[in-house]
């Protein structure tokens, strides 16, 4: 009989907190932020089919990087403890807070717990309103969640994002003043981005009961002049 | 509460129903049996119609809820929107049918967030006739439901409207409909004042008329209350998507309804 080797358990995170960065880097990024009526969502994405935003509630949307089937999996539990809690209770019990710390547990399980860590980085982000600020939930790959008031990045290699999105953000933003720096903060300094390699999304106020919107074609090449 | 992940074999997919199922949220009694006959404790009742017309559909239904021959609400709600292209108008035991109603809406919007898609109008149709079906053991008991749907079906351009029996058998309208007590009254008076592509205001009208002829044959019926001022919910279904007639239009169409008529010296 063959003894398996020893191997530290701080060696086994550090190889399974590699391996799920080096899985999520080679993904494009993805940037949310608040702005004058809501939150903005930008995702370097060119598909028209295959979203990294969507829909999770009236007022809550779901974003992710990484691997496709791994977080689509992450938004549709979310869609389903949403609806199940909403059918269950009322619309208005439905908030972004439980469902991030889900998503923060369930992570934290599979990093710890599975064989190979789920490579995906995730985003719930939930207009506010007259009582509560808009919030933004980050969770990481191995269950960190953190709260952002003023915008949120995901992917890979977010330091220059993050910068450049510090130094522009600003609480008066109108939706186009919010989308084009965005969009110039994923971009960076060597690329342009074009209405059709993004996917945009807003949680915005004047859209009825369920805020969230596509912002698409005409609109989008508008807005982003 | 946990996420509700499940494995691939177990997966219910975009349907709402069979995610409550087996998460095992309690859900309303639209199976199982009903603990007595009708009557007395259960509430009844309703005139609901729907019409084609030029731009898409109307629907409107009556406030009355009654209980035995008392009268249990004066302004319940029997017209809700199914979705942004779709209104569902219930008509039978009021607890399941709004119950009914409620699961319809999640299911919908359930299936529009998981799937990213919305579901064709046939297949909100045939949504609705399985939750029927479900019913059938309580409708066997008196406790039937029997919705009216009615939507702007994206792809053809055009309203489409839908009936169903107890057995969840769904039969398409190519004009108009009425079901409930009152729904006999309601569908003759739309036969005589029916005409292919009406505009909206007639539209409207015809369907205002037949409620209020269906109120004043029909005891379970609630007409015009116009000592509180609850009236009718109209609604109308098309390319821009549900949209409520403003209460003030429908009160006004009243009044001159009952107007025309003293002037004309019938009985109003």
């Amino acid at each position: 009989m063959t003894m398996p080797y020893y191997v530290a358990p701080e060696q086994v995170m550090k190889d399974r907190a590699e391996y799920a960065q080096k899985g999520i880097a080679r993904g494009r990024s993805l940037v949310a932020t608040t702005y004058d009526q809501g939150i903005v969502i930008v995702a370097d994405n060119p598909s028209r089919s295959l979203h990294k935003i969507s829909e999770i509630y009236d007022r809550i949307a779901f974003a992710g990087v990484g691997k496709y089937n791994e977080f689509d999996q992450l938004r549709v539990s979310g869609i389903r403890h949403a609806d199940t809690k909403g059918y269950a209770y009322s619309r208005e019990d439905v908030e972004a807070r439980s469902l991030a710390n889900l998503y923060a547990q369930y992570l934290g399980q599979v990093f710890t717990h599975e064989m190979k860590p789920l490579e995906v980085e995730i985003l719930v982000a939930e207009l506010g309103n007259g009582m509560r600020p808009p919030q933004l939930y980050h969770i990481a790959y191995e269950g960190t969640i953190t709260d952002e008031d003023r915008f949120a990045v995901l992917g890979g290699e977010t330091e220059a994002i993050v910068t450049a999105l510090d130094g522009a953000w600003s609480a008066t933003w109108t939706l186009e003043g919010a989308l084009r720096a965005a969009v110039g903060a994923l971009a960076g300094a060597e690329r342009t981005l074009a209405a059709d390699d993004l996917e945009v999304a807003v949680l915005a106020e004047g859209n009825g009961r369920r805020a969230f919107r596509r912002l698409v074609d005409e609109e989008l090449v508008a807005l982003l002049g | 509460m946990s996420l509700p992940l499940f494995s691939t074999t177990e997966d219910p997919g975009p349907d709402f129903a069979g995610l409550i199922r087996r998460l095992r949220v309690p859900t309303p009694p639209l199976t199982g049996s009903a603990p007595s006959g009708p009557g007395e404790g259960f509430r009844h009742g309703t005139t609901v119609v729907a019409l084609r017309y030029a731009d898409g559909v109307v629907m409107a239904g009556d406030r009355r809820a009654t209980e035995g021959h008392a009268i249990a609400h004066r302004a319940m709600e029997k017209v809700f929107p199914a979705d942004r292209y779709s209104a569902v108008a219930i008509a039978g035991a009021a607890g399941p049918a709004v119950e009914m109603v409620r699961l319809f809406q999640t299911q919908l919007e359930h299936y529009e967030k998981v799937e990213g898609v919305v579901l064709s109008l046939e297949g909100k149709a045939n949504q609705l006739g399985q939750m029927v079906r479900e019913h059938l053991p309580m409708a066997m008991q008196g406790l039937a439901v029997v919705p009216l749907f009615a939507g702007f079906d994206l792809a053809r351009r055009t309203g489409r409207i839908f009936t169903y029996d107890v057995t969840g058998g769904h039969y398409e309208e190519t004009e108009y409909n009425a079901t409930g007590s009152g729904g006999r009254d309601a569908r003759t008076t739309v036969k005589l004042g029916y005409r292919d592509n009406l505009e909206r205001d007639a539209a409207v009208e015809l369907a205002i008329q037949s409620l209020y002829e269906a109120a004043d044959e029909d005891s379970a019926t609630g007409g015009p209350d116009l000592i509180r001022g609850i009236y009718p919910l109209v609604a109308t279904v098309t390319a821009d998507g549900f949209t409520a007639v403003d209460e003030a239009e429908v009160a006004e169409r009243f009044a001159s309804l009952i107007e025309r008529r003293r002037t004309e010296g019938r009985q109003p």
